[in-house]
Formats: structure tokens, C-alpha cells, sequence
């Protein structure tokens, strides 16, 4: 196989041999001489004072070093960031609230899991043993764990100050959404839940650190998918300076968005390490992981919609209660916000919108990014919403969209919202789908199953997303507080092999292979002489990492920009050898030429050894062959694509069944099918989760009551069809690669699908909304009032009959 | 707030059963029995449950296994393990809905380890095994240092997590009763989808003799109420009746009747759902065992 060929191949992936053999190295597979462990005190309650902590009978315990509760460390551990503070000209004016968070609670505990006190000790098992020994006093508070209940009066106060508890009211527009409402045939409203879910990745988190108290080197191993991210935010947070921090990211076994954040823990291990000037470890249990990692959506949407009676769409208006959590966390503001509102557009002509967003604190564990985040919620809504437009006209859900979708186009289209879509074709994505799913053909089978007393249903989602986040300057106009470039190192070593630093951080996404194939096919040499080093920030320039999609239409990008540098520089090399002018030189195939002279030829590995001997370099160029670049795109990318899902619900009990599940894809270009194909099919089987069985469920006082695997329905193979997966390939002109992004198309897509789906199985019943997760108890009493409502209108008409 | 250890305790391995009831009567009900551990050692590492002792089964002699004795009973050890059972040629030729039950606990991993003995002793109010040892009449065995004795399903679960068994007993295995000529047996269930315990679970056998007319009947039904519960009320009008669709309607609907004002009410589902759901499984579950009995 030519190397030049590597692009769109599906190369297995390096990674998987290490990973599925064992020998994978994750924080918990980590041992240094001395490693003490640390174990969290954490709070019971959902809202509580702290009276007294007395940790004597702890600090006795056999084995354990040393208790800190937050008032011992409260100096060196300062507050947690607000990683995107939204600006004032978007949230009416006022400045959103930022309280302090505190990583060791002091005063009040906000929600269960709240850390109120680590145990170190030399062994797991000591210290966790003695966390039951620290006696907390607690007062238990009034709790509110529901978004808009906690903005109503009266509600209890979670941050000093925070009227109705609300961090933010967030507004963007585009149009008069009011006066075409007010101009519309029909205006049709919902309220709809997008439920709150938990991420859930295979590995917990966990953190190692180490301090040198000689060079003052503080070392941390943590389960990050931004590890440049992660050292910056603790510089700035504890004092400690940020290059005598080295951050590193070992395997990491997914995130999902979970580990995209600066952590109390991170920062509690790293403190105490320094203090004790030992080596400290927390392995965080599927408990704790449960509770004290960030959750993902939680939203109350009140959608409306408003068009003609013929099926053009003119408006739509959204209000959302955004569940925040105890605590912001990181990029918390940014999620419900930025990439929920910006999005809800759509893959639609119509150009009045409104959307406002309260982002409200209640007693439950923080909300942030969850794969897709933002974007999952906002496709949820136009999508449910363009079904419901369409059932309301009494018109078909696909006309429907025909009739509004933009039309294609290849170098942008502005949106009225004010961001300019890259390139698309929405009819083309749908006419693939079709090809795959024969639509009249369904819904005959469909009548006729109803006839049999079988209910199946077909639901669409004609969606579009936002990834390779992304352009500095717009994030930062809209309040990141760190750039959203990515960056890369090609460094060539004599022999020719390469290794590349990556600032991407992947966990799972296979970025060691893909990367490797676009290294492989530029510079011409075998997968085998090149090496991708990522997560580590002594070892490689700063970069952002890993969330959003964007580590190949970013970061990608950004090792494109390395290549050509170092291809340039070999070719003056290369030239200088064969004594022509370096514009005359040629590479291909790993070889540097000049056209139409045979005989003056030069491999790769010759041009990168001689850049190293520099026995013969042009007159003042440096030795060595190596390069670094910062990419930082002009738009984001916008993936689109359609996906269809067929349901079947046993009236009988409301077991709801997938029967079909077709996506066709439109991520640009591919640098590896099969990754691709990997990537949305777990992004569907997530999407999937959350429309049928996931939901994350709190008592009133903030108990979570959904606190394990047994009680958390994560999808398994067996609740899934075999999925039948395609693409349309509209490559993007944000970058030269093409490509636009692939790491949460199917979990965008999936649960407008499929709830939309099963709305189509019982609108005969005339069920007009279903509210995710659709367990059969909720289908079945569904199906049962509706068959009460239809003998209640029957009779009825049969009294006016009379 | 646990970090997934348990509370520390001694550890033994005795290889009898006289033994283990020994060490039973030593900690004075502060020890626990370990056999496949997938209900203990959860519990334990939640501490839930923190047992001074643990007394592993593995060791002790005569446990495990599936006789069929010269009767047509069939004797099972009670170290014997799901996944032993739905790869048994007796069980799923004799007692079929033992094997249907088992294969639908959990996952692989679980039915590894899982045992039926455990199962029964565990008494989960949604296990599934509890069900199955009601609907085919089975004798649990059990034994202490000094005596051993048979109890009979219909007396063996008596609350939530609580059984007959007394402190110092094993339990040592079942005894399923000969299966009458026209007997057919079914499990079916609507899981939780995390879990996969019984949201309901419904057991049922029934014997059919050769003028087509339902001779017995037996109904267990698991995750609806506090443990697993007989459901006399739909057995009687099965029995003495040609089982036509609308007679196993009509008894269905009295399948819930046995659980009235006990069902479970919990995150997973509500007990008016639980109800209703009763009385479809069971409608599921007869015309299963009939169908079983018919082939
Ligand atoms: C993820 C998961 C999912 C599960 N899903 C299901 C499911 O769908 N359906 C289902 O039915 N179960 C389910 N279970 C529980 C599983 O079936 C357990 O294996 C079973 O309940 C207990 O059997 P065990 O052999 O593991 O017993 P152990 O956990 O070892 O013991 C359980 C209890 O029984 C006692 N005990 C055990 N053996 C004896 C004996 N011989 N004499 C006296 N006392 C004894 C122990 O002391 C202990 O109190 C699940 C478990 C897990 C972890």
C-alpha cells in the first residue's frame, strides 16, 4: 500500500493493541515509592450548614497520615474558575454570578457528594475506613433540586446573594420572533424536558501527584481530556507556578465531557501532595463518580413554534430553565447557552428567533458538557418541534422539511442568528437516508401493523451541529476565558522516523491512529516510523485539548500546518544537495525529486539526516527538521446529516423497542471510515440511552436515587438494532483537511429520532408529546389515557348525539 | 459517601457444612455465608452490610450439582450456578423455567458466579429464582451442625430479605418435585432495564391431563411485592378448566389479587404499574407453561 493512499482507509487502530491486551496505563495503574491514598468525607445532605468537623477519632485510625477539612486548607486551595463567564450584553445587562467554590467545602455543602474532607492514608482501604470516622455536624438546609422551582420565591438561597438562584438570564435573537407569531396561521407550544443524564465513562476519575520539595516540581497524573487546561486553571487557582506544574494525561478511559474540567480533586491531591511532600492518590469509586462528577443536560425547554398552514416555518421561540447544579463548573455557562442557543437554526430558512436561558443553581451535582453538549438539547427541540409543527398542519414531517431546509451550498451560509454555516447539503443527507429506508413502504407496514394491534412508529432528525470549536476571537467575544486554537509538533529525528506532539488530548477517539494516517500519507513514510505523543505538558507545546469535536478539524489542521513547514524546510535541504533552487524540488511518496532529471533523487531519510549532520545546508538555515504551529480556525465546522429511527411499543405493558435505526452522516471529508463508523455508532447507542432509559432522578432533599448501575439504565448491545450507518461527504472550507468532525453527530441526532418516533406510534391515540426517558411505565399509562380520553370523547359524542 | 471497600472481617473456608454452621453459631449472626458474593459483596462494599465473618461455601463438600433421582425429582446443590443451570439437559427438558429464569438474570459475568442457593437465601424481593422454586413446588434444604430439614417453598420466604432459614443453617440445596405427565413450566419477566431484576417476574406450571383439563396449577411472582409470592387467587381459577385464552384472562386478572396493598412503589415503577403488570405477565407466563406442556 502507498502511504499517499492512507486517507480514507481503514487502518486498524495502533491504540487497541496495548488497550485490549492489558497493558494500557491509566492514573490507578500508576506506583511511586511512598504513594499515600486519599479518600473524601462527602456530604450526605443536599443542602447543609457545617457546624464542627472533628476528625480526631480519623486522624488515630490506623494507617492514616493526616485529615485536612476545608478550613485547614481553605488558603492554599482558593475557588474553582469560571471558565466562561457570559458577557453582560447577552445577559440583560447584568453581570452573571460567579460564587466562590470552594473545592473543600467550608461553610455549606451544596449538594450529595459535596467534599467536605480528605483522609490520607498508606493504604485504599485505611482511608476509606476512616472516612467513616469523620464526625461532621451538619445542619440540614431546605433543599431545591428542580431548575425553575428553584427561581420561584421563596425557594431556599444557595449562594449567599443569588436572587432566585440565578447565575444568569441569557438572551439571543434574530428577527421579530413576536411579530411573526402574531402573523402566523399557527402557533404550536411544548414544554420539553430534556432530562438530566450521567456520563458515565468506563474509567472513574482518578489523580496521582507528586512534589519535589528540592526543585518544587509538582507532578499530577489525572484523567483529563485537557491537560494544558487542567495546569493553567490550578496555577491560577492555588498560586502554585504554572511551569513548576506538569500535568499529565495517561490512558485515559473515556469522558465523554466529564473530564473536560479543573477539579476540586485535582486541585485537594495536588495541595496535599505538596504539603506532605508525598506522593498522593484518589481512585474515584462508580459511587462517588456518580455524585461528584459533573452530570450532562437537565433543561426545561418551553419551545413555540409558529408557521403557515401549508408548512413554512417562521418562527420558533424557546425559554429554558438550565439545571446548573450546586457549583458552575468549568465551561457550565457556555453549554446552555453559546451552544444550545446558537444552534437552533437549525438546517432551516426561517429567521425569527428568540431563545432566553435562566442558568439556575439548585442542590444537585454541577451540569456541564456531556458528549454533544448543548447541541443535543437544541437539535431536541427543533426537531421534536418541526414533528409537532407538521402533525398540528395535518402535513407529512419530511414535506415539511423539504419545504424549509436551505438550500445546498458549498462556501457558506449566514444564519440570521449571526453565525455562517460552512457548507451543506440537507437534501442530500435525507435523499441518502431514503435510499436506505423505504418511507411509503414503512408506513403501509405501519397500517397494517396497526390493524394487528401493533403499534410502530418512524421519527426523523434532520439535524445539524457545531464542532471544531473553535475560533478564539468569537469564543472569547462571547466569554471563554481561554483561547480554542490547537497546536502540534512535528519533530523529525535523523533515521526519518517522526514523532508528533499533539495538543489534542484524545481518550478513546483513536487520534494516535487517524493522526498517524495523515502523517503517514503527507510525508510518505510507513504508519510504523511515526509516533503520536499527546497529554503531557512537559513534553509538548500548550494545547487545548480534546472536547467538541475538533481534534481533527482543529488539531488536525494544526499537524498540516507542521508538515508543510517541515516538508518546506527538507525541500531547501533536499535542493541544496541536488544543487537546484528549492522551488524546482518536488516530494512525493517520501521522495524529494525535480522533475524531468531522473537521476536527482533523495529520500526522506537522507534529507532529515543530513538535516541533523549539517555537513551541507544552505547558508543560514538552522540545523535540525522540526516545527510547530497553532491553528486557529475561522468558523466553526457544521456536520449535518439525517437519521431515522423505527420503533415498535408493546401496548400491553409500554415496552418500547427499537426495531431500525438508519444514519447517514455528513462529517466532510474521512480520514478513517471505521473510526467514524465507531464514533457514531457509540454516539447513537448514547442518544438512544437517553430517549429510552437514562435519566438521572433526585429526591426533593437531593438524594440521588438513580446512584448506581443498578439503578442507572446505561444501553447495552442487547437494547440495540444492528445500526445501518452511511455518509454524504460535503467537505468543510474551514480547514484544508475537509474534514468537520465526528464525535457526537449520533448523540445529537439520536433522541429527536427516536422520541419523534414514538410520538408517530401513538399519534393515532392523539399523543402529541412524550417527555424522554420513554420507560414502558410512562408508555403504558400514556397508552392508557389516551384510550381513556378517546372512550370519554366517544361517549361524549354519543350524549351530544342524542 | 462510600469509596468502594468494605468494613474489614475475619475470613473462613470451611470444608462442611457442619463446620460452616459452626462458625455460624460463633459469631452469633454476625457472619455471613459467602457463595457467588453477587448480592453480598455489593452490599458489603456499599456497607450496607458489615459482617464480622465471612464464611465461604466453596470448600464445603456436597453442594453443588443437579441429580435426577430415581422418583423424577431433582436434586440441586445450592453452590450450583445460573449458568450452570441453562446449560442443564435435565433442567430444561424437566423443569424448563428454571433454566428461563436463570438465563435471564443479570448478565453473563453474574450467572458465573451466581448461585441458586444464594439466590433463595438472599431473598431479593425481585430475584428471579424465588419465583420459579414457588411455581414448581420445590422443597429448600437446609441444614445445621446437629439436624437437618426440608422447608416447603410456600413457607420459605417470609418478608423482605428475610426467609425461614434460621442463624446457624445452610442452605444446602432444592428438591423440585417429579413433574406430573402434561406438565408445563414458563418464566417470563419485565426487567429493570439497569439491573435486569424483576420489575415482575411471573412463574408458572401447569399440569394438563389427557381430556385437555388444567389438573394444577402454580403461580409465583417475583419483584411485585416484598418477596416472592404464590398467587393462589389466579391458580384456582385455572384449575379444573379447559385453559382457553379468556380463562387465563380471567385468571390473570387475579394475579396481582395475593399482592393487594403490598406492591412495590420505587424509582423503577410505581405499584399501580407493577399491578397492571402483574396481571399481564401472569396471562404471559400461563399460556407459556401451556404451551410448554402442549409440546
Ligand atoms: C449486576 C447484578 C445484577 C443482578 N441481576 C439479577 C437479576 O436480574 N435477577 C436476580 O435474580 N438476581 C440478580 N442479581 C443477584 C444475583 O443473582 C446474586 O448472585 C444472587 O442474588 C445471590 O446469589 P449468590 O450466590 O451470589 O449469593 P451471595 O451474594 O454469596 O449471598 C447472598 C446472601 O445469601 C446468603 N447465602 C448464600 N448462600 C447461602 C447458603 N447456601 N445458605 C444460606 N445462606 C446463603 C449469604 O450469606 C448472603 O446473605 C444481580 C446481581 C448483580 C451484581
Amino acid at each position: 500500500m502507498t502511504t499517499e493512499s492512507l486517507i480514507g482507509q481503514e487502518v486498524k487502530r495502533v491504540e487497541d493493541q496495548a488497550l485490549i491486551t492489558g497493558r494500557g496505563r491509566y492514573v490507578d495503574d500508576l506506583r511511586l515509592p511512598g504513594l499515600l491514598h486519599l479518600a473524601l468525607v462527602r456530604s450526605p445532605y443536599g443542602h447543609a450548614k457545617i457546624n464542627r468537623i472533628d476528625v480526631s477519632a480519623a486522624a488515630n485510625a490506623p494507617g492514616v497520615v493526616s485529615v485536612f477539612t476545608g478550613a485547614d486548607l481553605a488558603e492554599q486551595l482558593g475557588s474553582l474558575p469560571a471558565g466562561w463567564v457570559l458577557i453582560p450584553e447577552q445577559t440583560g445587562g447584568e453581570p452573571m454570578a460567579t460564587p466562590e467554590h470552594p473545592p473543600l467545602a467550608v461553610e455549606k455543602v451544596r449538594y450529595v457528594g459535596d467534599a467536605v474532607a480528605a483522609v490520607v492514608a498508606d493504604s485504599p482501604a485505611a482511608a476509606s475506613d476512616a472516612v467513616a470516622l469523620v464526625d461532621v455536624d451538619y445542619e440540614p438546609l431546605p433543599a431545591v433540586v428542580d431548575a425553575e422551582q428553584a427561581t420561584m420565591d421563596g425557594a431556599p438561597e444557595i449562594h449567599e446573594g443569588v436572587a432566585n438562584n440565578k447565575s444568569f438570564d441569557w438572551t439571543v435573537a434574530a428577527g421579530d420572533y413576536d411579530a411573526a407569531a402574531a402573523a402566523a396561521d399557527v402557533v404550536v407550544s411544548e414544554r420539553i424536558v430534556n432530562q438530566r443524564l450521567i456520563p458515565n465513562p468506563m474509567e472513574t476519575r482518578g489523580i496521582m501527584a507528586d512534589y519535589n520539595g528540592g526543585t518544587e516540581q509538582l507532578t499530577i497524573w489525572t484523567s483529563t481530556q485537557i491537560p494544558h487546561l487542567v495546569r493553567l486553571l490550578f496555577a491560577l487557582v492555588t498560586g502554585h507556578p504554572e511551569h513548576k506544574v506538569r500535568v499529565v494525561a495517561p490512558d485515559v478511559g473515556g469522558g465523554f465531557g466529564c473530564k473536560l474540567y479543573l477539579y476540586a480533586e485535582e486541585v485537594i491531591v495536588g495541595m496535599i501532595a505538596k504539603q506532605l511532600e508525598r506522593p498522593v492518590k484518589w481512585i474515584e469509586s462508580r459511587t462517588e463518580n456518580y455524585v461528584a462528577t459533573t452530570h450532562g443536560r437537565d433543561h426545561i425547554a418551553d419551545a413555540e413554534i409558529c408557521g403557515t398552514s401549508d408548512g413554512i416555518v417562521t418562527g420558533l421561540k424557546v425559554h429554558v430553565y438550565a439545571n446548573l447544579g450546586g457549583y458552575l463548573s468549568t465551561f457550565a455557562p457556555a453549554i446552555p447557552t453559546i451552544l444550545f442557543g446558537l444552534m437552533l437554526g437549525g438546517c432551516y430558512k426561517f429567521e425569527n428567533l428568540s431563545c432566553t436561558v435562566a442558568g439556575v443553581f439548585t442542590n444537585t451535582t454541577p451540569v456541564d458538557a456531556y458528549r454533544g453538549a448543548g447541541r443535543p438539547e437544541a437539535t431536541y427541540v427543533v426537531e421534536r418541534m418541526m414533528e409537532r409543527y407538521a402533525h398540528e398542519i395535518g402535513r407529512d414531517v419530511l414535506g415539511v422539511r423539504r419545504r424549509n431546509f436551505i438550500r445546498p451550498f458549498r462556501r457558506g451560509h449566514d444564519m440570521p442568528i449571526g453565525v455562517t454555516y460552512d457548507s451543506g447539503n440537507y437534501q442530500g443527507a435525507l435523499a441518502a437516508a431514503l435510499d436506505k429506508f423505504d418511507y411509503q413502504a414503512f408506513r403501509q407496514e405501519q397500517r397494517d401493523a396497526r390493524r394487528e394491534g401493533k403499534l410502530l412508529g418512524v421519527g426523523f432528525s434532520t439535524y445539524i451541529e457545531i464542532c471544531g470549536m473553535a475560533p478564539s476571537a468569537v469564543a472569547g467575544a462571547l466569554g471563554a476565558g481561554a483561547g480554542l486554537w490547537e497546536s502540534s509538533t512535528v519533530r523529525v529525528h535523523p533515521t526519518g522516523t517522526v514523532t508528533v506532539f499533539t495538543g489534542t488530548s484524545p481518550h478513546g477517539q483513536g487520534h494516535e491512529t487517524s493522526l498517524a494516517q495523515v502523517t503517514a500519507s503527507r510525508l510518505g513514510i510507513p504508519m510504523e516510523n511515526i509516533e503520536i505523543v499527546h497529554g503531557d505538558t512537559e513534553r509538548h507545546q500548550f494545547g487545548t485539548g480534546t472536547f467538541g469535536s475538533r481534534s481533527l478539524a482543529v488539531g488536525g489542521e494544526a499537524l498540516m500546518m507542521s508538515l508543510d513547514k517541515v516538508i518546506e524546510k527538507a525541500k531547501e535541504i533536499a535542493a541544496h544537495e541536488m544543487g537546484v533552487d528549492s522551488k524546482q524540488v518536488s516530494f512525493e511518496n517520501g521522495t524529494f525529486y525535480v522533475e524531468d532529471i531522473q537521476e536527482r533523487e533523495i529520500p526522506w531519510g537522507d534529507v532529515a539526516l543530513g538535516a541533523y549532520h549539517a555537513k551541507n545546508l544552505p547558508d543560514g538555515l538552522e540545523p535540525g527538521l522540526e516545527a510547530v504551529s497553532f491553528f486557529d480556525p475561522q468558523n466553526f465546522t457544521w456536520p449535518f446529516g439525517t437519521h431515522i429511527a423505527v420503533i415498535e411499543i408493546d401496548e400491553m405493558t409500554g415496552e418500547t423497542k427499537l426495531n431500525r435505526y438508519v444514519a447517514i452522516d455528513d462529517v466532510g471529508n474521512v480520514i478513517n471510515p471505521m473510526i467514524v463508523d465507531g464514533m457514531v455508532h457509540g454516539g447513537i447507542a448514547q442518544g438512544v440511552g437517553q430517549a429510552l432509559q437514562e435519566c438521572a432522578v433526585y429526591s426533593d432533599d437531593g438524594q440521588l436515587l438513580t446512584g448506581s448501575m443498578m439503578d442507572y439504565a446505561v444501553p447495552t448491545a442487547e437494547d440495540l438494532p444492528s445500526f445501518e450507518t452511511g455518509r454524504t461527504v460535503t467537505p468543510t472550507t474551514v480547514n484544508t483537511l475537509g474534514a468537520k468532525g465526528a464525535g457526537e453527530t449520533g448523540t445529537i441526532a439520536a433522541s429527536p429520532a427516536v422520541v419523534n418516533a414514538a410520538v408517530d406510534a401513538l399519534k393515532h391515540l392523539g399523543v402529541t408529546h412524550l417527555n424522554m426517558p420513554l420507560s414502558a411505565e410512562k408508555m403504558w399509562r400514556t397508552i392508557e389515557d389516551a384510550k381513556e380520553a378517546r372512550r370519554a370523547r366517544r361517549s361524549a359524542a354519543a350524549r351530544g348525539g342524542n | 459517601m462510600t469509596t468502594g471497600t468494605t468494613d474489614p472481617f475475619a475470613y473462613h473456608a470451611p470444608t462442611s457444612v457442619r463446620e460452616a454452621s459452626q462458625a455460624l453459631s460463633r459469631y452469633r449472626g454476625d457472619a455471613k455465608l459467602l457463595a457467588g458474593g453477587h448480592s453480598l459483596i455489593p452490599m458489603m462494599k456499599l456497607r450496607i452490610a458489615s459482617p464480622q465473618a465471612i464464611i465461604d461455601l466453596r470448600n464445603v463438600e456436597g453442594l453443588r450439582g443437579i441429580t435426577e433421582n430415581d422418583d423424577g425429582s431433582i436434586t440441586i446443590g445450592a453452590m450450583t450456578t445460573y449458568h450452570e443451570l441453562v446449560t442443564s439437559d435435565v433442567i430444561n427438558s424437566k423443569a424448563p423455567a428454571i433454566a428461563q429464569a436463570a438465563s435471564q438474570v443479570a448478565d453473563t459475568q453474574v450467572r458465573n458466579w451466581g448461585t441458586i442457593g444464594g439466590s433463595l437465601a438472599h431473598a431479593d424481593p425481585a430475584g428471579d429464582l424465588p419465583a420459579v422454586a414457588v411455581a414448581l413446588g420445590m422443597e429448600i434444604n437446609s441444614a445445621s451442625a446437629r439436624s437437618s430439614r426440608s422447608i416447603s417453598c410456600d413457607r420459605f420466604f417470609r418478608g423482605y430479605l428475610e426467609t425461614a432459614l434460621r442463624a446457624n443453617e445452610v442452605l444446602t440445596g432444592v428438591t423440585v418435585p417429579a413433574q406430573a405427565e402434561g406438565s408445563g413450566s414458563a418464566y417470563v419477566k419485565l426487567a429493570n432495564k439497569a439491573s435486569h431484576y424483576a420489575i415482575v417476574g411471573v412463574a408458572a406450571s401447569v399440569t394438563i391431563d389427557g381430556g385437555g383439563i388444567c389438573t394444577e396449577a402454580r403461580i409465583g411472582i417475583t419483584g411485585a411485592g416484598p418477596h416472592a409470592i404464590r398467587s393462589r387467587r389466579a391458580e384456582r381459577i385455572l384449575v379444573g378448566k379447559e385453559l382457553t385464552e379468556s380463562v387465563i384472562n380471567r385468571a390473570a386478572q387475579r394475579g396481582g389479587a395475593d399482592i393487594a396493598g403490598m406492591f412495590n412503589d420505587d424509582v423503577h415503577a410505581s405499584a399501580e404499574y407493577r399491578e397492571a403488570m402483574t396481571k399481564v405477565y401472569t396471562a404471559r407466563a400461563v399460556s407459556a407453561a401451556v404451551a410448554c406442556a402442549d409440546a
